[in-house]
């Protein structure tokens, strides 16, 4: 689910809350708050949509956890999901480009280690 | 304070719904020349099942023996109510919609000889460009704008209402055609991207009339890792799945018929340790990044750490059901109304069994183009356009508003009776005709509540409705799985474990208080009674 917004970072351009597919966000006196935590779907949309990688979604679908932003950025989590898809300014490639996905049963077929 | 009339507008196709389905439909009905709204509950772009994760395409080189071998496979597994023509269409149009893809600038992966290889598309960048083209197209886009009714009149459908929930403001589009898109229904199950899937456009179309088809082919549910929302069971290819006790109880298989069995037991973990080089590893990280990320921001090593799995309900949208389509250009039995994608009953390609992620995805881009063209044509060809007939709103459920009654919906109460019917393995996986008997008798005990007053508040209305569809489909759900006395595809009765020959029909519900059901011939039946009788 959404846990963090990180005040610093966010510039208040609520894209998230026009692209969040289940409404999860408000903008209140121009701060972007998180209005339903229990509405997200842990889709991770909005942090690949977020211009300033201000958003961290967890992993965890049914329940909610604490995250601190320091050890967030610590670990290089802020903005790392569109930095995959390919869609932070600069970035040389594309999640799409990279995809090895026609080739999954053809490598899965020679590639499985067989039955013991 | 009643709610403010935001947008009012007379178009010639609306279409809801944003997903791939509703995103193609828009484009071709625009690109015939019609004037086009598409409505999304959220944005096109984000929203739906594909957009977060990606999808396999159903795609086979053009060589007569490849394609009629597929067919002929697919007839029978999906018990012989798939239709070849159909399935003929969808691999030969399929192909035309993703060179699109490609020009739009989509990069797809080359073989050795630099030939493109459109089979896979991964989600975000796919509905990117989807947005883009549709943009481009003219459509007006109303994002944020969940439709809540349709709008009809003698002569049909023609147009729908709804809320925009950042403003609370309603909005009303009169359409001489609607393209329904709005998915399949998952009863937020937490699968990813899907709980935007919850049957308000089923029902929409129900209330003005509209048949459903293959409700009883429901019984889809797919392996995630416990605590998340990924839904990927292609990994399982490369696991290991173990049981509390850490003993091995499967190894390879994609498809883990048991896994159900088992997690009625207890826990059941898997590890991706059968990709055991590093160059393994990286070509599994690189077709499913999204099964990876949020496993490696819990921590955990997928390859060589044992995650929970857990099963997540699939409800309509893997399963096949949805608005029964009663012609080429994919129109409904409602004139006016078009159905596309996952809201429209798949089985004229998946027959009886799931559409996967491959025959869906294949299907969404072909049925919306298919009706996007029809809506446009029907649109184009009436006399008057929308805004001079006489419509009036047509939903009947989850939306009185301003009322006497003095019991205000329980929204969250009624969506967890819903859920606590259609969830468990133990009532949908391993259904029996009694379990499924007194299920439907307490989901039709939900009607009632249907009629609770609903607030001025928008985020009340629409979630309203979300709750009115699920208790719908759950009920179409179930009434046609009774219905259907064998076991077949995606349906199965321990009363009934063999497939009967004499029920090669589908069957067809419609109607939101009482339901009625009917039989539909289908073309290939007589196939399925010769090759028994050649077994026997």
């Amino acid at each position: 689910m959404i846990e963090l917004v990180s005040v610093e970072r966010c510039i208040g351009c609520s894209i998230c809350v026009k692209v969040c597919p289940t409404n999860v966000f408000d903008m209140q006196d121009g701060q972007l708050v998180i209005a339903r935590q229990e509405d997200c779907q842990t889709c991770f949309m909005c942090e690949a949509y977020c211009p300033v990688d201000a958003l961290y979604v967890a992993p965890y679908a049914d329940r909610s956890v604490e995250v601190s932003e320091e050890a967030l950025l610590h670990q290089g989590m802020l903005g790392s999901w569109r930095a995959e898809i390919g869609w932070t300014t600069g970035s040389e490639t594309t999640m799409a480009a990279r995809d090895t996905t026609p080739f999954f049963e053809q490598f899965t077929k020679t590639q499985r280690p067989k039955e013991s | 304070m009643a709610p403010k009339m935001g947008i009012q507008l007379t178009t010639d196709v609306l279409v809801l719904g944003g997903g791939p389905a509703g995103a193609w439909a828009a484009w071709r009905a625009a690109s015939k020349g019609a004037r086009v709204v598409l409505a999304d509950k959220g944005f096109l772009g984000s929203s739906g099942a594909t957009a977060p994760g990606g999808t396999t395409l159903l795609v086979i080189p053009p060589v007569a023996e490849l394609r009629e071998d597929a067919v002929q496979s697919r007839l029978n597994a999906g018990g012989y109510l798939s239709e070849n023509a159909w399935i003929h269409r969808v691999l030969d149009e399929v192909e035309t919609y993703l060179e699109k893809v490609g020009e739009w600038g989509y990069p797809f992966p080359k073989d050795d000889k630099g030939n493109p290889l459109r089979t896979h598309l991964h989600g975000p960048e796919y509905m990117k460009q989807m947005r883009r083209a549709v943009r481009q197209a003219g459509v007006r886009i109303l994002d944020q704008s969940p439709a809540l009714e349709l709008l009809h009149d003698g002569n049909g459908v023609g147009g729908a209402r709804g809320v925009n929930r950042l403003t609370g403001q309603e909005w009303e589009v009169r359409s001489n055609a609607v393209v329904l898109a709005t998915g399949g229904c998952a009863f937020l199950s937490n699968g990813l991207g899907c709980n935007v899937l919850t049957g308000e456009g089923l029902l929409m179309a129900a209330e003005t009339g509209a048949e459903l088809s293959g409700m009883e082919f429901s019984r889809q549910y797919a392996p995630s890792a416990a605590f998340g929302s990924v839904t990927r069971g292609r990994m399982l290819a490369w696991s290991t799945l173990y049981d509390q006790e850490g003993r091995v109880i499967g190894r390879g298989d994609r498809a883990f018929g048991s896994l159900q069995q088992h997690l009625l037991k207890g826990p059941v973990y898997a590890s991706i340790n059968l990709a055991d080089t590093d160059e393994k590893r990286r070509f599994l990280r690189h077709a499913h990044p999204i099964f990876f990320m949020p496993l490696e921001r819990a921590g955990i090593d997928p390859f060589r750490d044992k995650f929970p799995l857990t099963l997540r309900y699939e409800g309509t949208m893997r399963g096949t059901g949805g608005l029964r389509l009663t012609g080429n250009d994919c129109r409904t039995s409602v004139p006016g109304l078009y159905a596309a994608g996952d809201a429209a009953s798949r089985e004229k390609v998946t027959g009886a069994i799931s559409g996967g992620g491959a025959y869906n995805a294949s299907w969404a881009i072909c049925s919306g183009n298919w009706a996007g063209e029809g809506a446009a044509e029907y649109a184009l060809s009436q006399s008057g356009d929308a805004g001079k007939r006489d419509l009036t709103p047509a939903g009947r459920y989850g939306l009185v508003q301003h009322s006497d009654a003095d019991r205000l919906m329980d929204v969250p109460q009624i969506i967890s009776a819903v859920q606590r019917e259609v969830f468990p393995l133990s009532i949908n996986f391993f259904r029996s005709e009694t379990v499924i008997r007194a299920s439907l008798d307490r989901l039709h005990g939900l009607v009632p509540f249907l009629h609770d007053s609903v607030s001025d508040d928008h985020r009340h209305r629409v979630r309203a409705r979300e709750a009115a569809g699920m208790v719908a489909t759950a009920r179409w759900m179930y009434s046609a799985a009774l219905a259907r006395k064998e076991s077949r595809g995606l349906h199965a009765f321990a009363e009934y474990p063999q497939l009967d020959p004499r029920q090669t029909h589908r069957l067809l519900v419609s109607g939101v208080d009482r339901i009625h059901i009917r039989a539909e011939k289908v073309p290939h039946a007589s196939e399925l009674t010769r090759e028994e009788g050649m077994v026997l």
